[in-house]
């Protein structure tokens, strides 16, 4: 084998490897689809979505996810209330005003929060912040939608404060440069040049914090209560999809349609997760800033 | 008059703008306080419980008692391998990445994969590694399936750290080689990798403490409630300190009789994988100082 000969060997061993990740991508699809399709022997994929009933040990057994899907987003959208106004403001703070030194702790900081195991989160949520929860606005349980909220968006808001931070520090020097020169204050050039002009990738992060609380697990386990029903109010317990997941797999038998139905669920929940990726994909290129001179 | 009130326009521009830095100083005070809170917290709650004892011991009188031992084993079995198997692979793909790849429709492609994989949720990861692990290729709830399962969790971080780092290796180092007859693959084995290793290093830390902390991926896949021995071979289950913490405050008979244990393993847990970070960050931090290049 001449060198030359060995070299593209080489490269194309390489090469394989690189596709390790679409690989397992479709492994993913493969195996979910797998163990999630024969559910739908038993019951249609529109009562399987919009049934209002999740009652899959029950005789007869009725599998509607959709109080699992309401659940999913409810936390979802209350955690980004609170999780993307701290993240972006962070994110300003430390690229735009912070001394260097307070930066590099922030930095640390967020990396640390990011770090958190989500069960000790959890473990928080329940042992600290649910009893605190009940007493003060004297509930029945303190297990509910605000908790895992605020709990998921201590989750979210390390991915979108770095994120955000990476799109601010790209925005060229020269457009802050340029607005000064004509007078403006620091906050109106970080208002109206330096947020809008990295409005994409703030959007990407946002996005990437959203999915992150939609598929996080532990902390909806161990928090939201449990409840799969439609929630009234803010304080009503509720049965994410994750958390559903992960609770009943234990004990649905093996193969069964309750064990079917999970994977399903899985399913539902995976592709959500991968139309926010896709679409953050999406955004952050098709607006990618090529330099200043194409805005 | 028009002199009065532009020192007025200009006197509430300035308020504005103090206002919006108390806001977004605020928010940042908001972060840090909580991580600081959490672990001033966990560590009040959690120190009394720590001794020699509980950390060396197996739980005793159906987990009220004794130690977590078998547990932290556990947790560093999954994450050795899972480290053992996301580096090889995520370094070798990082390197056609950023060493052959010519930018293009699968270069692009990949990395799309690579990003849409580190979005996939926890728990399915658990679901796949349930799917294909443990009923496909028949390994059983065991340290292989669960390792496994956290390889392909931590393999976008590995990718991404690894290709940051061999980005960072100067293009002239590669050309200065090329200049001197050795070939592509020389080139990367015995100059790129070896600069770049540092920067992996890190990365590969990240990943490490990443895959310790994860619960949902090893719940159907490797983790016991309570093994009476330790492993013996990469078909047994195990315990492990994530899945030890959730077991402990939700479910069983005993959730506040073995409170002091679930906050002793939270605290061993904490300090384990923000240690484990900031050994990293610190590492990461020292690098870019001591820099030749």
């Amino acid at each position: 084998m001449t060198r030359y000969q060995k070299e593209i060997v080489i490269k194309n061993v390489f090469f394989v490897f690189s596709l390790i990740s679409i690989l397992i991508l479709g492994m993913i699809v493969v195996f979910l689809f797998r163990e999630g399709m024969p559910i739908f022997r038993e019951v249609s994929l529109r009562d399987f979505l919009f049934g209002m009933e999740w009652y899959p040990t029950y005789s007869p057994p009725s599998y509607g996810i959709w109080p699992l899907i309401v659940g999913s987003l409810i936390v979802t959208a209350l955690s980004s209330l609170l999780a993307v106004p701290l993240g972006v403001l962070s994110a300003v703070y430390i690229s735009e005003i912070a001394p260097t030194a307070i930066k590099e702790v922030l930095k640390t900081i967020i990396e640390l929060l990011a770090g958190l195991p989500s069960v000790v989160l959890g473990f928080f949520g329940m042992v600290i912040a649910a009893p605190w929860l009940q007493e003060t606005f004297d509930l029945p349980t303190g297990l509910n939608i605000v908790n895992a909220s605020v709990i998921l968006a201590v989750m979210a808001v390390p991915t979108i404060s770095s994120i955000s931070e990476d799109a601010l520090y790209a925005v060229p020097g020269e457009f802050k440069e340029a607005s000064y020169a004509l007078g403006a204050t620091k906050f109106e050039t970080i208002a109206r040049i330096i947020v809008p002009a990295a409005l994409s990738g703030i959007s990407t992060a946002v996005i990437l914090g959203m999915a992150r609380a939609i598929g996080e697990t532990m902390v909806v386990l161990m928090v939201a209560g449990g409840a799969a029903a439609i929630p009234e109010s803010i304080f009503d317990s509720v049965r994410p999809m994750p958390a559903s997941i992960a609770a009943e797999m234990g004990e649905a038998p093996f193969r069964s349609g309750h064990y079917h139905a999970l994977f399903a669920t899985g399913i539902v929940l995976f592709l959500m997760t991968l139309a926010f990726n896709l679409i953050a994909d999406y955004i952050s290129q098709k607006f990618k800033e090529t330099g200043s001179a194409t805005l | 008059m028009t002199r009065q009130t532009g020192t007025g326009a200009m006197k509430w521009r300035c308020l504005k703008q103090q206002v919006f830095f108390g806001v977004v100083r605020l928010s940042a005070l908001i972060l840090a306080a909580a991580l600081g809170g959490l672990i001033f917290y966990i560590v009040i709650n959690g120190f009394r419980v720590l001794s020699w004892d509980f950390l060396t011991l197996a739980p005793t009188d159906s987990m009220t008692k004794g130690g977590i031992m078998p547990a932290i084993l556990g947790t560093l079995y999954l994450t050795l391998g899972a480290i053992g198997v996301a580096l090889p692979l995520g370094v070798a793909a990082a390197v056609y990445l950023t060493e052959y790849a010519q930018q293009g429709k699968i270069v692009r492609a990949i990395r799309v994969g690579v990003n849409c994989l580190a979005g996939v949720p926890s728990v399915v990861f658990g679901l796949f590694g349930l799917g294909f692990f443990v009923v496909f290729l028949k390994f059983g709830s065991s340290i292989l399936a669960g390792a496994l399962t956290l390889g392909i969790l931590i393999l976008p971080t590995i990718i991404g750290a690894a290709e940051e780092a061999l980005k960072g290796v100067p293009q002239t180092f590669r050309e200065a080689s090329l200049a001197l007859g050795v070939s592509k693959w020389l080139t990367i084995w015995k100059i790129v990798l070896p600069n770049a290793l540092p920067g992996i290093l890190t990365g590969s830390i990240l990943g490490i403490g990443r895959a310790a902390g994860e619960t949902a991926p090893i719940m159907f896949t490797a983790a016991a409630f309570f093994t009476a021995r330790l492993p013996g071979s990469i078909f047994d289950e195990v315990m492990a300190l994530p899945y030890h913490v959730y077991v402990l405050a939700t479910a069983g008979t005993h959730i506040e009789e073995t409170r002091p244990i679930q906050y002793g393993t939270v605290l061993v847990l904490v300090a384990l994988v923000l240690g484990i970070d900031l050994i990293a960050i610190i590492i990461r931090g020292y690098m870019r100082r001591k820099k030749r290049w």
